[in-house]
């Protein structure tokens, strides 16, 4: 039985291979449940001639030993090599060939922080700190060690195998460093192989961190390749070449390929971001106050009028100012015969207000999008409840003399309703950056239409099934979620059509 | 150590100190003679973490004199490659002291970094906290 410690790595893990010696050399040469193959064409999955496949932990480290393989079989260094100047060049081997081959193969590996495998080892260069007896001195801990226990890489630079090993491990537990250690030399920037690490680590909590963060740096420089984005999901998505484009994961996840969001058809990716971050930040919260709140003349701290008097004594104590809440202007002249409050400054109060006006405005237009985006993502959040309603009224359905068959259309119309929902969604982004044009309004219309028609099909599933009405619902669902179904296409065709024809103007909000 | 065998010229490590508290060391430092700081008494402090050294020590200059100088901010904190992100296990603190005296001995001009103001009032008490920008090897 393993402890809970150590299960709970493995797990995180994925399915890497455990802490025993397969170790992370990857096995180049006897494969650990290599057979898998991972790039079996049946395995693609068609989607509107988008192919890509669904990759677990297992296989993208069949895959990273593939493709230095390939590369390997091409160029013949070191496998260790190899992989690091794979990582240099984001996995992109076409790059890292014709580098290999067209330029200058010295600054090449300088560049990638490895010594040319065709220079002579630079071990013997370097004279190692020796003592009288034949000992060497780590310049870490200043012990003397005899030379079998000093290791080092190709630098030459050599350290006791107990520093090295401290060394490693911080950086791999403390600062998440895979493919990316450096020599422990000072101001020695070439990179210590996986095989060194492997042969130093022992601990196999470490080794299996290093694995991981090996896969994960993997995946993520990879242009091909993106973790699928659901919490706790071990997957990655592989493609062919990189798009806007949905996937959908194992865990049945849909996202977009190219920014790991949720599939946001018709918005697209950086418009989607600014939206997400916006709304993150406390943009619109300044906003709000710079609508409905005014800074105390004397001491700037910002009041929001709750009562109808103008008279305003800031609550402030060390300020406590007595100020007219309309023109701002000390209070004691209101109550004299020089009260000027009434007497109009022109500019100066013009200024003010559009100021006042541009930021409600603002706030008004987002707070419109904002509602309405998040008010059908709440509905989606809702969709698990649907889903278990609609199950019931199924089974009710079936007791009233239809066939399992014949109810199926209530499922297939709480995906659509799902679906519309996600689009309509992301719709409101779309249209909150959008300048108004001829075919913004088309879009709204479409958009218009196919949210009204969504919120009756949403009624209709959620209104009472009894007998009388059964075949007459039936009808109705089914033409409604065609309906919707259709129109959500069309909408989003136009939206496509537009962004080939250059139609859509962003504002720069 | 070497570091009291032959230290840098000028340097000097408070043995006292550092006898009460191992993980505490308090370097006396003198401006190298020639320079701009020539003649001044600089005091460093240097904190370990039982990682150390796979862990960079913590670096800055207290006491009354903190040198005026592009790199070093008025609390003492110091933008120095080496003891943040450049660290590296071999490194000694006698060749931080090293370090530090030849970036004070290459300073053209005593001013404090243009930040410095912004800096002092916003930043933690532990300059491994903050991300360090470093883009000016020239002093």
């Amino acid at each position: 039985m393993q402890s809970d410690e150590e299960y709970l790595y493995d797990c995180d893990s994925g399915n890497e291979s455990s802490g025993d010696d397969v170790g992370l050399e990857f096995g180049l040469e006897g494969e650990p449940g290599g057979g898998g193959g991972c790039v079996g064409a049946g395995k693609y999955k068609e989607t509107e001639d988008y192919p890509y496949e669904v990759l677990s932990t297992e296989e993208i480290t069949t895959h990273m030993i593939e493709c230095i393989k390939e590369v390997n079989s091409v160029v013949n260094i070191p496998i260790t090599t190899t992989r690091i100047l794979l990582n240099h060049f984001k996995w992109d081997k076409e790059k890292l060939m014709e580098r290999f081959y067209d330029g200058d193969q010295e600054k090449l590996f300088l560049e990638a922080h490895v010594i040319s495998p065709y220079k002579g080892s630079m071990k013997s260069q370097k004279v190692p700190v020796k003592t009288s007896n034949g000992m060497e001195e780590c310049e870490i801990c200043f012990l003397n060690m005899p030379s079998a226990m000093m290791t080092g890489i190709e630098c030459g630079h050599r350290f006791c195998t107990g520093c090295w090993t401290e060394y490693l491990t911080t950086k791999i537990i403390d600062e998440g460093m895979g493919q990316t250690i450096s020599c422990a030399a000072h101001a020695c920037s070439i990179l210590v192989d996986d095989q060194t690490v492997m042969r130093l680590i022992t601990d196999s909590k470490v080794r299996l961190k290093y694995q991981h963060l090996i896969t994960k740096s993997f995946v993520e420089c990879n242009r091909l390749l993106r973790w699928c984005p659901y919490p706790d999901c071990n997957y990655a998505i592989k493609v062919q070449y990189p798009e806007t484009r949905p996937v959908m994961c194992k865990c049945r996840n849909v996202f977009c390929f190219n920014c790991g969001e949720n599939w946001h058809d018709p918005v697209k990716c950086h418009l989607l971001r600014r939206w997400i971050k916006k709304c993150d930040d406390d943009s619109e919260t300044s906003n709000w106050i710079a609508a409905n709140t005014k800074e105390c003349p004397k001491c700037k701290v910002t009041i929001e009028k709750d009562g109808g008097c103008n008279h305003m004594v800031c609550k402030n104590q060390s300020c406590k100012a007595d100020f007219c809440w309309v023109c701002l202007g000390p209070w004691e002249p209101h109550g004299s015969s020089w009260y000027s409050c009434n007497r109009y400054d022109e500019f100066e109060a013009k200024q003010a207000r559009d100021a006042q006006e541009k930021s409600r405005a603002a706030l008004q237009r987002y707070l419109f999008y904002c509602n309405r985006y998040m008010n059908h993502m709440q509905s989606l959040k809702f969709e698990n409840k649907l889903y278990s309603a609609v199950k019931e009224k199924m089974e009710e359905m079936q007791q009233h003399n239809m066939s399992w068959i014949e109810v199926q259309f209530l499922k297939k119309a709480v995906d659509i309703l799902c679906e519309c929902r996600q689009t309509l969604m992301f719709t409101y982004v779309f249209a909150y950056y959008l300048r108004k044009n001829n075919q913004s309004v088309i879009f709204e219309e479409n958009q218009k239409d196919v949210e009204s028609a969504t919120e009756t099909l949403s009624e209709y599933l959620e209104r009472d099934i009894t007998q009388e009405n059964l075949a007459d619902i039936k009808q109705k669902v089914q033409d409604k979620y065609r309906y919707c179904d259709q129109r959500r296409r069309k909408l989003l065709e136009h939206v496509h059509e537009g962004y080939e024809k250059d139609w859509w103007d962003y504002t720069e909000i | 150590m070497s570091l009291l065998k032959e230290p840098p010229p000028g340097v000097t490590v408070d043995v006292d100190q550092a006898h009460t508290k191992l993980t505490e060391w308090v370097v006396h430092m003198e401006g190298a003679p020639g320079t701009l700081y020539e003649g001044e008494k600089f005091q460093l402090q240097f904190k370990f973490s039982p990682k150390y050294p796979f862990d960079s020590p913590e670096v800055i200059f207290v006491g009354e004199n903190i040198p005026i100088h592009p790199h070093i901010y008025s609390n003492g904190h110091i933008c120095l490659s080496i003891l943040t992100e450049d660290w590296s296990p071999a490194l000694s603190v006698q060749a931080i002291c090293l370090s530090i005296i030849s970036m004070l001995s290459s300073c053209k001009e005593k001013k404090r970094p243009p930040d410095n103001s912004y800096y002092v009032k916003t930043c933690s008490a532990n300059p491994k906290k903050t991300k360090w920008w470093y883009h000016d090897d020239t002093v």
